[in-house]
């Protein structure tokens, strides 16, 4: 149950094999949802849970799965779960459902999705994919988390939309809020820091 | 026929033949220790037949999954699509209660225009205002606010990327603006999103809807407001929103005028 083959598969894509900066999959969705840290810890959140859920259901149908239709096989189940999911939701959480209504979408196009689904729940039993699901999600909630950080503190001075930099002494010390910190490319740029640094750190990841 | 395969189960050598070897040739253990390996059954993933075979199978257990999953909780769903949607109206009178339900049927009463007055509106509560419009059905919450009356009018449009829909409430003077709720769909976090914030809508109360010609009431450039009696900031880098929002202000509150007739 706890093998070093499944602590590998959960732990690995916290670091070394980051689904973002590693793999760089599922940069689309880092742009869109990161100017605030709430949107971006439930998309993570939300993507950790689909992507261990359909992990798991590929893992156990991937023996009778036709090799030529898989990726279709796949973005279907993708797609279903999700659904379903959400109009759960829409019945017993509505809030929630609120919130994640803008993200569905970005969750079933989600490369990480697929790429776990074609490079690991293809060939490995069910509990192992389930573990590898919740590591990657992590990883990429883990991603999401620094660059919303980073955007929403610079970008509008607040935390959580609570304020921590709109101050009168801070705005006459000649700080002012930075707008470009809002707008996509700017994850862009935080996200590449990040592999930069991570880089920079581990020799491993560094191409010859 | 060496149709049989046996597996040592000391040293993991296998034997080909009918039956396993007395000895095995590479560690000695006897013909116990091997177990017979039995040919795993494969099933022909790449065969026509069965790629056309699993993917109507797979469309038929999907599908009736989904159909079920939907049918089962719309009734539910759509009590809460009703429920939300009489929340936004108390929110756009700044009631917060905790029964919404309850408050809404006892204060507020669903009217839509005839002519230039308002008649009681008999229909299922509405939640999609863009259709009711389109049916011409023009809806007033009258809402009974600690003894002073407040008409709620429905206002829908488009954003940048989808819809964006809102109440506005009115003093008992059918003209100044009492509270609003403005909400969208997918909107830009930080961005457009913001005419969801509170600091947004707050800048409405006290604006008047317009003179007895037209629709003044509008969303400017940030910083460029110049008549105060009618004009709030727009959201910097939000301008597609914050314009979509002045058209629908324009658009909606238009069809009332004879009801606003000031």
């Amino acid at each position: 149950m706890s093998s070093k083959k499944n602590k590998e598969a959960l732990l690995t894509p916290l670091g070394l094999n980051n689904p973002v900066t590693v793999q760089v999959l599922g940069i689309c969705s880092a742009l869109a949802v990161t100017a605030k840290l709430m949107p971006a810890i439930v998309m993570g959140i939300s993507v950790t849970i689909i992507t261990a859920l359909s992990n798991v259901v590929i893992s156990c149908l991937r023996k009778t799965i036709p090799l030529r239709i898989r990726i279709i096989v796949q973005l279907v189940v993708v797609a279903a779960l999700v659904t379903i999911v959400s109009e759960i939701l829409k019945a017993f959480a509505y809030d929630i459902s609120v919130q994640l209504s803008v993200y569905v979408g970005l969750i079933i196009t989600n490369c990480i999705l697929m790429g776990r689904l074609e490079a690991f729940a293809m060939q490995n039993e069910p509990w192992p994919s389930f573990l590898d699901g919740i590591g990657n999600g992590l990883g990429y909630a883990k991603i999401l988390i620094i660059v919303a950080f980073f955007r929403e503190l610079f970008g509008s001075g607040t935390l959580f939309g609570v304020n921590v930099l709109n101050y009168d002494c801070i705005a006459n010390a000649g700080y002012v809020n930075n707008g470009l910190m809002l707008m996509p490319p700017m994850a862009l740029i935080i996200v590449a820091c990040i592999i930069w640094w991570q880089r920079a750190h581990n020799k491993d990841l560094q191409q010859k | 026929m060496a149709n049989k395969k046996f597996k040592c189960t000391t040293c993991g050598y296998i034997h080909e033949g009918d039956k396993a070897p007395e000895t095995c040739p590479q560690c000695n253990a006897p013909a116990s220790a091997f177990v017979e390996l039995k040919a795993e059954k494969k099933l022909p993933t790449s065969s026509n037949a069965y790629t056309f075979a699993y993917a109507a199978a797979m469309v038929v257990i999907v599908a009736f999954l989904l159909s079920f999953v939907s049918s089962s909780l719309r009734a539910k769903q759509d009590a809460n699509v009703k429920l939300d949607t009489k929340k936004q109206i108390l929110y756009s009178l700044n009631v917060e209660t905790a029964d919404a339900d309850a408050y809404f049927t006892a204060n507020v009463k669903d009217m839509i225009l005839k002519g230039d007055t308002i008649v009681e509106y008999k229909g299922d509560f509405a939640t999609l205002y863009e259709n009711e419009g389109k049916a011409n059905r023009y809806h007033v919450f009258v809402c009974n606010l600690n003894g002073q009356t407040k008409y709620v009018i429905p206002v829908y449009g488009a954003g940048l990327w989808g819809a964006i829909w809102g109440y506005v409430a009115l003093n008992d003077d059918k003209n100044t603006v009492f509270g609003t709720y403005f909400s969208h769909a997918s909107e830009t976090p930080g961005l457009g999103a913001e005419i969801q914030s509170v600091k947004f809508q707050k800048q409405f109360e006290g604006k008047l809807v317009g003179d007895s010609t037209s629709v003044k009431i509008s969303v400017v450039k940030n910083g460029k407001v110049e008549d105060a009696k009618y004009e709030v900031d727009g959201i910097s880098g939000g301008t597609i929103t914050s314009t979509g929002v002045d058209a629908m202000l324009k658009n909606c509150l238009g069809n009332y005028t004879k009801f606003l007739k000031r």
